[in-house]
């Protein structure tokens, strides 16, 4: 039997690809507000929790985990954690648009591969079918 | 700026890779062994779900491991460049993840889930150019 997604176990997947890359791009822009921490001055750390860019990364990326979870519970792993590597794109992609940074022909390169990846892996089934055991099995007359 | 020995950077590197790899291999199997998210919501609420997966000790051990894997990053990169430690401990998670699913986990790993797995893991290394 193979193993396709509904839609909303597409979303899920959409979900675990966005939410780890902008969380962490709302983290990087929060954490640039509040500026450097160092070992004796991890005081700045409570004050960072009051940045609301630090507060919507970090509910971001919890809302990752969540979802990252959900989909370990009906898809493989090696079918997953390719959707995670497709957040490196998202990344490179808010990093040219938003903050207008500089994208190398080595890092559209990097993209396009991560892309090829995920669709080689989207492709196949989601989920390994295993056998079941030997007492599921019909007895053979 | 890599402040160690080549074998010292190889071996924490390695570390964070491995950890990281122990961690996803934990979390995915406990996950399978709980079974679907979205019908255990469905029976018994968010708070059901929440419950089968913190109950799981399986999965605790996982999520420990993913901690040990982010400290030994941070410690990495505090020694050791992080142009290389990022895209290097990334790749061998990658490739990692690929063969622990595989004996572990017991899933299907095709051709055509290696090709993935080669092509994001180059992706990634690319990315960190």
């Amino acid at each position: 039997m193979k193993h396709t997604l509904t839609f909303n176990r597409y979303l899920i997947l959409l979900a675990v690809m966005l939410t780890a890359s902008v969380g962490d791009t709302l983290l990087s822009h929060g954490m640039s507000q509040v500026g450097p921490v160092s070992v004796h001055h991890l005081g700045l750390l409570l004050i960072a929790m009051r940045n609301p860019w630090v507060i919507a990364g970090i509910t971001l990326l919890i809302g990752f985990f969540a979802s990252y979870l959900t989909a370990l519970s009906w898809a493989d792993l090696t079918f997953v954690l390719p959707s995670t590597a497709f957040g490196y794109v998202v990344v490179a992609l808010l990093a040219k648009f938003w903050q207008h940074e500089t994208i190398s022909l080595y890092r559209w390169l990097g993209i396009l591969l991560i892309v090829c990846g995920v669709g080689f892996v989207a492709n196949g089934p989601s989920l390994t079918e295993h056998a079941p055991a030997q007492s599921d099995q019909p007895e053979q007359a | 700026m890599t402040l160690v020995s080549a074998a010292e950077t190889w071996a924490t590197i390695s570390t964070v890779a491995l950890t990281a790899v122990a961690g996803d291999i934990l979390t995915a199997g406990a996950m399978r062994r709980i079974g679907d998210l979205d019908l255990i919501r469905a029976k018994s609420g968010l708070i059901g779900a929440i419950k089968a997966v913190i109950g799981s000790p399986m999965f605790l051990f996982g999520v420990c491991s993913m901690a040990v894997s982010f400290f030994t990053l941070l410690f990495t990169l505090s020694v050791v460049d992080v142009s290389l430690a990022a895209p290097a401990s990334a790749a061998m998670t990658y490739i990692g993840n690929a063969f622990a699913a595989k004996f572990f986990l017991h899933e299907n790993v095709d051709r055509r889930r290696w090709i993935s797995a080669a092509f994001v893991t180059a992706g990634v290394m690319l990315l960190a150019k």
